[in-house]
């Protein structure tokens, strides 16, 4: 018996039943299909993850009051008050690497202009914000360093603030905005920019000078965060560590004692973020692959049938000279040929819907080529592993039994 | 006795079975000798051993003592692969209920054996072998029809030229003609005559009835696992002659 034979038989045999054959087939191209979709959307979303954050800059670099286990007591990033001005100008004076920075503090709260109102975040920044984000503004002006040093109560809008309390595309520039019972004069209004790979809406905030808001909102004496921008991304590891041998000096960390602030260049945060997404993809992937164990016992289950209907035909296949293991193969094969053009058809499936996604979902799918190795492989080993069994079933008939058998 | 060889020897076959813990002797020491060129039947009541001998002889079972040549061939002790190469050679099965594949043209159920032979054989050439078979039954102008279109007779017909296929030294049928009409058991016992007369091919035929047992040469008759007569068929039925005596009917 040759291969080619064998093959030969086993299609006509699954020809012979064509709508169970599909069906059988249907379990393994929906889990094949899951397994490339879930993977090929994860992958898509972890590289456009990686793509926004290097777009912001891969040189900037974010340094955090607190960290995440600060002397035994874990609190977030940004909720211990132990980064100060005076942190911001030791970076600036002793780190050379460090090109533009930014203090940063801020608060939440509603805001009011005339009849409107909008629960917003309003971000205590620096005059360096627009050139660490390559961000302009549309109308009007950024605040200056005077208005920095005297913590005067201007207003910079992020767009959708702009176009919630004063209509879209309206220049609000000259108008007063009421934050906290303070009146705030409007003096630019912030490009769109969007979601930001670091962080949340940039256009859902109000951009003011960090002394105001430490000063006039919040009444604190520490800086929440500093951003500053490297000179150039080759430099920004180096910088990242000589920030950090700053801050240890100034405040008097020991070696061995945990930081109490922490510092992430885009880099970490985007390993972080495609980690996390990855980590999501294996469990969906691994949710996804439970539908191909299913549909390996659907093969299993239409095979085990299949030997039981074909009793007669496996005793005349032995009478007229087919030995057990030609049997074995005979089903083995059938059973292979069922999971892997099944299987075939799922990552032909996959990928569709994977750029069905792509083009109407604007989700950047993509199909990575080992998963489309894998999950072919995986379809092999489900055909084996569930055709084993009912094809050993087949081959151990006895053909005497099994030419009686009605 | 001739001094060819014999076709089929068996000395002194025992076949046990342990149903449960009674052990059943459906053999009890059965000798038999066949020629080449023999057309024996093989008659008995059920449970007279009958069907126990075609399984040994069609080694499709293997004896619990005693020894089977078959062409000169020790296969009492055969593995169960050799056995399946010796049932692929020599033997030519013919079944009750016929055992084609459904869904299946003539053609391709005529060459199945072929596809379990230990020689490689191109596609071609099976073909031609499979209409050259089914050609010594008659049926050459169906071989693309299924089963399912065809009627008892010829599906007989077809299990026949699937039996001739890989020309066999010795045609095994059992109850060939169990589920046939009269006039078509006798036109397929014409079909075991005529591939014994010209061909020479030794023919056994397992029935219970006897007028089918004396279309052969010699008749054997089984009884509680023994051989209880066994005699030369003295005024043997000619399905032929027969056939052309009965009225004219749309034949099968």
């Amino acid at each position: 018996m040759t291969p080619v034979m064998t093959f030969r038989i086993a299609f006509k045999a699954l020809g012979r039943n064509k709508m169970r054959t599909g069906l059988t087939m249907l379990g393994m191209i929906i889990g094949v299909a899951a397994v490339i979709t879930l993977v090929a959307m994860g992958n898509g979303a972890q590289s456009m993850i990686e793509d926004q954050i290097k777009g912001a800059g891969t040189n900037m670099i974010t340094v955090n009051a607190g960290n995440f286990s600060s002397g035994g007591v874990r609190g977030g990033v940004g909720t211990s008050s132990t980064l100060t001005v005076e942190d911001a100008e030791a970076i600036r004076r002793e780190v050379p690497g460090a090109q533009y920075l930014a203090a940063g503090q801020q608060t939440q709260t509603q805001v009011i202009a005339g009849n409107q109102n909008w629960f917003t975040r309003i971000q205590g920044t620096d005059i360096d914000l627009p050139l660490i984000r390559a961000w302009p503004t549309k109308f009007g002006a950024f605040f200056s360093a005077q208005d920095v040093t005297s913590a005067t109560k201007v207003a910079v809008l992020g767009k959708t603030v702009n176009d919630t309390l004063f209509g879209p595309d309206v220049d609000a520039t000259g108008q007063i905005i009421r934050v906290r019972n303070q009146p705030f004069k409007v003096i630019g209004v912030m490009s769109a920019k969007g979601q930001s790979g670091m962080g949340p809406d940039m256009d859902d905030q109000i951009l003011v000078p960090y002394t105001t808001v430490m000063k006039k909102l919040l009444g604190v004496t520490s800086i929440r965060d500093i951003t500053v921008s490297a000179a150039s991304a080759t430099e920004t590891g180096a910088t990242a560590d000589a920030i950090a041998v700053v801050l240890r000096t100034r405040h008097k960390i020991v070696p061995g004692q945990d930081d109490d602030f922490t510092v992430r260049t885009a880099e970490e945060i985007a390993d972080i973020r495609t980690q996390a997404m990855g980590t999501m993809t294996t469990l969906l992937a691994g949710i996804a692959g439970v539908s191909l164990i299913v549909g390996g016992i659907g093969i299993m289950n239409i095979m085990l049938v299949s030997v039981t209907e074909r009793t007669r035909e496996i005793g005349l296949r032995m009478a007229i000279g087919a030995k057990g293991r030609d049997v074995l193969l005979q089903f083995l094969v059938e059973a292979i040929s069922l999971s892997l053009i099944g299987g075939g058809i799922g990552i032909a499936l996959g990928f569709g819907l994977a750029e069905g996604m792509s083009r109407w979902m604007s989700w950047p799918a993509k199909v990575p080529a080992n998963a489309v190795g894998m999950a072919f492989g995986f379809a092999a080993a489900v055909g084996v592993f569930f055709g084993f069994y009912p094809a050993q079933k087949a081959a151990r008939l006895d053909p005497i039994d099994a030419l009686r058998f009605e | 006795m001739t001094d060819q060889p014999a076709v089929i020897s068996i000395k002194n076959l025992v076949k046990t079975y342990v149903v449960g813990e009674v052990e059943v002797r459906a053999l009890r020491g059965v000798t038999l000798d066949v020629q080449p060129g023999e057309f024996l039947a093989v008659t008995g009541p059920s449970g007279s051993g009958k069907s126990t001998l075609m399984h040994i002889l069609g080694c499709l079972d293997r004896p619990t003592s005693g020894q089977y040549f078959l062409d000169g061939q020790d296969v009492s002790q055969m593995s169960k692969d050799e056995l399946a190469e010796v049932r692929n050679n020599k033997i030519g099965f013919v079944f009750q209920g016929f055992n084609l594949l459904s869904r299946t043209s003539a053609v391709d159920n005529v060459e199945l054996p072929l596809l379990y032979g230990s020689g490689k054989m191109k596609s071609a050439e099976r073909r031609r072998r499979a209409m050259e078979s089914l050609e010594a039954v008659g049926l050459s102008q169906r071989s693309d029809h299924h089963p399912n279109q065809l009627s008892g007779g010829q599906q007989q017909r077809v299990a026949i030229a699937r039996a001739l296929i890989t020309r066999p030294s010795i045609l095994l049928a059992d109850e060939p003609t169990g589920n046939l009409d009269t006039r078509t058991s006798i036109e397929v016992m014409g079909i075991f005559q005529k591939l014994n007369l010209e061909r020479g091919i030794t023919v056994l035929v397992i029935t219970h009835e006897h007028d089918i047992a004396e279309y052969g040469t010699r008749t054997i008759t089984c009884r509680d696992g023994l051989i209880v007569s066994d005699h030369p068929v003295h005024q043997r039925r000619m399905a032929e002659v027969e056939l052309a005596a009965l009225p004219e009917e749309t034949l099968a």
